[in-house]
């Protein structure tokens, strides 16, 4: 049995999703944080069930990506059952996706989840008379604390196995009058088998003048684009609006009446975190206490990080020559050993004492529902490198990693406000960076060199995009974004999700660290890393950089973070002041920052923005990095 | 009196006439419960014409500036 989640962005769907699965879904607390479907498969009285977690979609008429994605799998893909997920304390607007659904006709549960916080918003709900319009089940539940859960899942089961399909539900006379012809029309051309849905459905969308399904047949029968035309003319005549608001007006008075019916209001109780707004949007304030709390966000990572960085370290650098002891330090064998201890001691001390702190710095921030409030604090500024402020979201989760950066550029409507940002998430320096500019910048030069750092990749950035949007030079489509109530972070919540962050680097990054540690020492031991080292001279020597640099550049474009940590390795030294200058330091780091973007970028890259567009990413990356650090070099 | 949502003070209430652009604004503000007759309570106004933060069914909406002129309101 297949069984879908849909529903409308931020109502729940992962949260329920990783209820079953595990956490294998990023949740957030900002509308369209999934881009992508993601699979599970568990048991259910015996029986294997597979479970689809959608991303969200407001309506059934998509605009973004995310959207697409969505509907199209529920469309093309045997989904035997769907579960329909409503966020209750907005129960009127979601049900005009709901009425959409029950389109479609598959059998259907309506899982009513945050309803504590309905309460806590004054608005009680009667669910069995909701049940009753709509001729579905709904089943109560609050899906972060795992109330009603079970309940969901055999309700769901239930409706899969007797396959019952809900109501339909009716519009105003002279509506239905048209989309009963319209649909006699389509049976009659029989396209609704060809696309395998319900004729009232598709009549419908034809009269909303739905963009897929218009192109999808302008081009098969123009005979019948006559009568959706005329029928379009027709409600636009009698309504004096486009027949696509008249459908939409219509499905929302409907909507409206149910919740009429189904909700009595009672007084909301009022909790502090309502009143956080007044300060964190407020028009001056609201700027003070963003610049406050990523100052002290990265502080504190970096405090975290430094604390445990040092020991570890020392550590580990000292059992290298307590090896040498035992193992002649000429030999193969210890260029291997202590190629592998310190590709250990690389991800150990350097990179987790930094990464942890800030994924889960981060988790909390997007948990409590920060970024949609970023989103409307920076509009005005996004606006001057040609995109809306919805493109932040993408920027601020390229702090963490640049792989799911671009995948969120998904939310943004037009193609070329999704390659702009696309580009410039790339320059964003993700975790992975971070502990480059932490663990060299901020460890040997000064707290404040690292912060330079970072303001002058934002300006770069800004500097880019105006670039950019130049060259493209269309109007963004502005801003629309929901701002979600704030939620009280779960501790547990946050830290699965850290995990799942993490887990990249342990199990992806950290076995290619150590190999390529043990490589290096090969590459050492038969002293062929000259020979690369020669290969790359052209470039370390226009950056005055050690030779030896040559080849961690190589590393780095199969994971940014390698670079570092080979350089320690080639350098001989964690020492890294008593052989690189500090004005070295900074220009590899400058360099590192902005060339070539990592393996796993240029491969989502290629799948989400094309082959030429991330060729060009690359090559503007580069020639930007061989600038900037040249700039480094005379000027710091 | 008929004006566009930009113009709107904070903490006032508008009801929407319509929405003056394309089949894609219409359709996205319908799905955030915009449609003509709803009532809009403009909470915010960022500094510098920055967007719009809007009360609507109970939920909150940051619109562009260029976006809330395309909503056509009537202030009571």
């Amino acid at each position: 049995m297949r069984i879908a989640l849909m529903g409308q962005p931020n109502s729940g769907k992962s949260t329920i999703f990783n209820h079953v699965a595990g956490y294998k879904a990023v949740t957030s607390n900002f509308p369209g944080k999934t881009v992508e479907y993601t699979l599970t498969k568990f048991n259910l009285f015996g029986q294997v069930i597979e479970l689809v977690d959608l991303p969200g979609t407001y309506s059934l008429t998509s605009f973004d990506l995310a959207e697409l994605e969505a509907r199209k799998y529920l469309l093309n893909s045997d989904v035997d059952v769907v579960i329909n997920v409503v966020d209750a304390s907005l129960l009127s607007r979601s049900l005009e996706l709901t009425l959409q659904l029950l389109e479609l006709k598959l059998p259907m549960v309506i899982c009513l989840n945050m309803i504590d916080e309905a309460e806590r918003k004054g608005i009680k709900i009667d669910i069995e008379k909701l049940s009753k319009i709509l001729g579905v089940p709904v089943v109560p539940v609050i899906a972060v604390k795992g109330k009603g859960i079970k309940e969901l899942f055999s309700t769901t089961y239930k409706m899969g196995e007797k396959k019952k399909i809900g109501k339909t539900l009716n519009f105003s006379k002279d509506v239905e009058e048209v989309i009963e012809k319209l649909s006699a029309q389509i049976k009659e051309k029989q396209i609704s088998k060809e696309f395998n849905l319900p004729e009232r459905f598709l009549a419908i969308k034809y009269l909303e003048n739905d963009h897929y399904f218009m192109e999808n047949f302008k081009s098969r029968d123009k005979k019948i684009f006559k009568e959706i035309n005329y029928f379009r003319n027709l409600l636009k005549e009698v309504h004096g609006r486009p027949s696509d608001v008249v459908i939409s007006s219509e499905r929302h008075h409907l909507s409206m009446n149910i919740y009429e019916s189904v909700v009595s209001l009672t007084k909301p109780h009022a909790s502090l975190i309502d009143y956080l707004d007044n300060v964190l949007m407020h028009p001056i304030l609201g700027y003070i206490f963003l610049a406050l709390i990523f100052y002290l966000f990265f502080n504190l990572v970096f405090r975290v990080g430094k604390i445990v960085e040092k020991p570890l370290l020392d550590y580990f650098y000292s059992i290298i020559p307590l090896i040498g002891k035992s193992i002649n330090t000429e030999t193969l064998l210890f260029s291997v050993i202590s190629g592998i201890i310190q590709g250990l001691a690389g991800g150990i001390a350097i990179v987790l004492p930094y990464l942890f702190p800030f994924l889960f710095g981060l988790a909390i921030l997007e948990d409590l529902g920060y970024l949609p409030r970023i989103a409307f604090l920076l509009d005005v500024f996004l606006h001057k490198i040609g995109l809306h402020g919805k493109a932040i979201i993408p920027f601020i989760l390229g702090y963490g990693c640049t792989v799911p950066a671009i995948m969120a550029t998904r939310i943004l409507e037009s193609e070329r406000d999704r390659f702009i940002a696309s580009v410039l998430a790339t320059m964003i320096p993700c975790a992975a960076r971070m502990t480059i500019i932490f663990a060299l910048v901020a460890f040997y030069i000064s707290p404040q060199a690292a912060l330079a750092i970072y303001i002058l990749n934002i300006i770069v950035i800004i500097i880019s995009g105006k670039i950019l949007s130049r060259l493209l030079p269309e109007v963004t489509p502005g801003m629309i974004l929901e701002i979600p109530a704030y939620h009280i972070p779960s501790l547990k919540v946050a830290l699965a999700k850290t995990w799942l962050r993490m887990k990249e680097f342990i199990f992806v990054a950290w076995p290619l660290l150590i190999v390529g540690s043990t490589i290096l020492s090969l590459l050492h031991y038969f002293q062929a890393d000259t020979l690369i080292n020669h290969f790359f001279s052209p470039l370390t020597i226009i950056l005055g950089l050690p030779l030896v640099v040559g080849t961690t550049l190589i590393f780095g474009i199969l994971r940014k973070e390698l670079s570092m940590l080979m350089l320690i390795q080639a350098l001989g030294t964690a020492n890294i002041v008593s052989v690189m200058s500090t004005t070295q330091i900074m220009t590899f780091t400058i360099f590192i920052i902005f060339y070539i973007p990592c393996m796993a970028t240029i491969a989502v890259l290629w799948r989400e923005i094309g082959s030429k567009r991330t060729l060009f990413t690359i090559a503007f990356t580069f020639i930007l990095a061989i600038i900037l650090a040249i700039i480094t070099r005379f000027v710091y | 009196m008929t004006i566009t949502l930009d113009s709107i003070g904070e903490n006032k209430k508008a009801k929407v006439v319509s929405i003056s652009g394309g089949w894609g604004i219409r359709q996205r503000l319908g799905c955030l419960g915009i449609h003509p007759g709803d009532i809009i309570t403009v909470k915010r106004s960022a500094i510098m014409r920055g967007p719009i933060l809007i009360s609507i069914h109970g939920n909150q909406v940051a619109l562009g500036r260029g976006v809330a002129r395309r909503v056509v309101v009537e202030v009571e």
